[in-house]
């Protein structure tokens, strides 16, 4: 390894360590990055879905070579008990458009695209090195990392912690807490081939249109937690999520869970007669708002997975990892080329362009909604799905009884399961977490 | 009464690819006499069913099918119950969708 300095160190080549490198690459800044992966994308997991606004405010052009799979123009929520799901379905051709607004995507092949262009534009991507500690100065200063190769410390003015939410260096220095079993949800998931028509004709799409489900209910046996199903070219991500500290607290099973989601009466047909190609899991951070770590110190920031920037209602994290990354980088570089040092203080300008953003003010929105979903999942997720479901069956079923006797039945199960005070609360809570 | 077909874990790691590294696990669980609450439920939660109960007990790793997604550092390792790392640079599962 050259002895030379860099001007910033990203640990990672997940979305936000490539928004970061590829930002500060392409303006002029010498940079260097580690990735553990034979290459980039090889230890990274998500669902997967892009969001094209955060990507083309870093690379413009990206559809002219980025690995997209299908263009989303239908979304469906499931709300399912063991037998039945009731969904909101939304499809519209406006998102036929011609620069689509969301895409699947297959995180080991985008994030190798991803990476060409950060070292298109100049930045050193080392693969296959495992950063193993941050160095710091007698004052505490972050000033490099050691890594697993031999060569001893490499040295930048600052290091950006893109190293995910498992990320270790930060934690082990001290700059933020591991995260929480109930901040963050270990999710399953399994990758379906299908031929391309064969999807097309089970979601109805036409050529590069995507669906995606996303299913809550009992499902997750009381746990918080979310199944979804995302349709790619060739194949279907298929997966389900649920906060570490219920399965510990129900020592359950997750791999059990997506069986038992796979062969739900509603999932099974459209998964029937797939092949599939691999087993993954990972973490994602849901703590919201209040589990997100000091951002900046001296020498260094922290960005996506590891700063806990995930909007868990609204199931976005690449978007939110990206821009984190994306304005670390500028700020860097506006620090650098006004001659400034990489003190905490200036590196306070991350922080403050994230808090004018939307990463900051979703996730102050949303604030209390996690520990809600904690500490009441019992009946979000078992007794009110299971009641949706009883009161769609006595609306639709057709028996000859009057129909009042269906409504009643309905309202007084609501009542039972929950009593009227109980139906009040939790619709009060929850309309005033969502505020 | 529906079907329930139990696919067995080793099947699914079985599509896989990973690169071991032999003689070098990244995980390990400290000696214990009886395990405590949390590393127990990693015998269940593990997403790769990597740790397991002996016949006496004690719960044991075997790291090489691991997914490294942390849950089991989120829940055993501040307690000391294990000590977790990465696998050496390009060691590991190595994900060929992700």
């Amino acid at each position: 390894m050259t002895k030379s300095k860099f001007d910033a160190i990203v640990i990672g080549a997940g979305m936000s360590g490539n928004a970061a490198a590829y930002s500060m690459a392409s303006r002029g800044l010498k940079v260097l990055q580690l990735e553990r992966g034979e290459h980039p994308g090889s230890k990274n997991v998500q669902g997967a879905i892009l969001y094209a606004n955060m990507l083309g405010a870093i690379i413009p052009n990206f559809r002219d070579d980025a690995p997209l799979e299908r263009h989303l123009v239908e979304q469906r929520f499931w709300l399912m008990d063991d037998s039945s799901h009731t969904g909101v379905h939304y499809r519209s051709d406006d998102f036929n458009e011609l620069k689509p607004n969301r895409y699947t995507i297959i995180r080991a092949q985008f994030d190798k695209w991803f990476s060409s262009k950060v070292r298109e534009a100049g930045g050193t991507v080392l693969c296959e090195t495992t950063a193993t500690k941050l160095a710091r100065d007698q004052s505490g200063r972050v000033i490099g990392v050691y890594t697993d190769r031999e060569g001893g410390v490499i040295l930048a003015d600052v290091v950006v912690l893109a190293e995910g939410v498992n990320g270790l260096l930060g934690t082990r220095a001290g700059l933020r807490d591991m995260p929480k079993p109930e901040h963050v949800a270990l999710a399953v998931k399994e990758m379906h081939f299908l031929p391309e028509e064969v999807i097309a004709e089970r979601f109805g799409l036409t050529d590069g249109e995507g669906c995606v489900i996303e299913a809550g209910g009992t499902i997750s046996r009381g746990m918080a937690g979310l199944g979804f199903l995302y349709t790619n070219k060739e194949s279907i991500s298929v997966g389900i999520g649920c906060l570490v500290s219920g399965l510990a607290a129900n020592m359950e099973n997750p791999y059990r869970l997506l069986d038992a989601f796979k062969q739900h009466p509603s999932i099974r047909p459209l998964l029937a007669g797939s092949e599939i190609k691999e087993y993954a899991a990972h973490l994602i951070p849901e703590g919201g708002f209040k589990a997100i770590p000091q951002l900046f110190g001296n020498g260094w920031v922290v960005v996506g997975d590891a700063a806990q920037l995930n909007n868990a209602v609204h199931r976005e994290g690449s978007n939110l990892a990206m821009t984190s990354g994306l304005m670390a980088g500028e700020a860097i570089f506006q620090i650098k080329s006004r001659g400034g040092l990489m003190t905490k203080r200036n590196l306070s300008l991350y922080k403050g362009m994230l808090d004018k953003s939307f990463v900051m003010q979703d996730l102050m929105k949303h604030k209390d909604l996690p520990s809600l979903l904690h500490t009441d999942s019992h009946n979000f997720f078992m007794t009110y799905p299971t009641l949706i479901s009883q009161a769609a069956q006595n609306f639709v079923r057709v028996d000859g009884a009057p129909k009042i006797n269906g409504e009643k039945a309905t309202a007084a199960a609501f009542i039972n399961a929950r009593s009227r005070w109980g139906l009040i609360s939790d619709a009060v809570r929850s309309a005033v977490s969502w505020r | 009464m529906k079907a329930t077909i139990i696919e067995r874990i080793e099947d699914k790691l079985y599509q896989n690819r990973y690169l071991v590294d032999t003689g070098r696990p990244h995980i390990a669980v400290r000696p214990h006499l009886s395990p405590s609450p949390n590393l127990l439920a990693l015998t269940q939660i593990c997403p790769a069913k990597c740790y397991e109960l002996n016949e006496i007990g004690q719960v044991a790793i075997v790291s090489d099918g691991c997914l490294e997604c942390g849950t089991c550092r989120v829940l055993c390792e501040a307690s000391g119950d294990i000590e977790w790392n990465y696998p050496r640079g390009g060691f590991g599962v190595l994900f060929k969708f992700g």
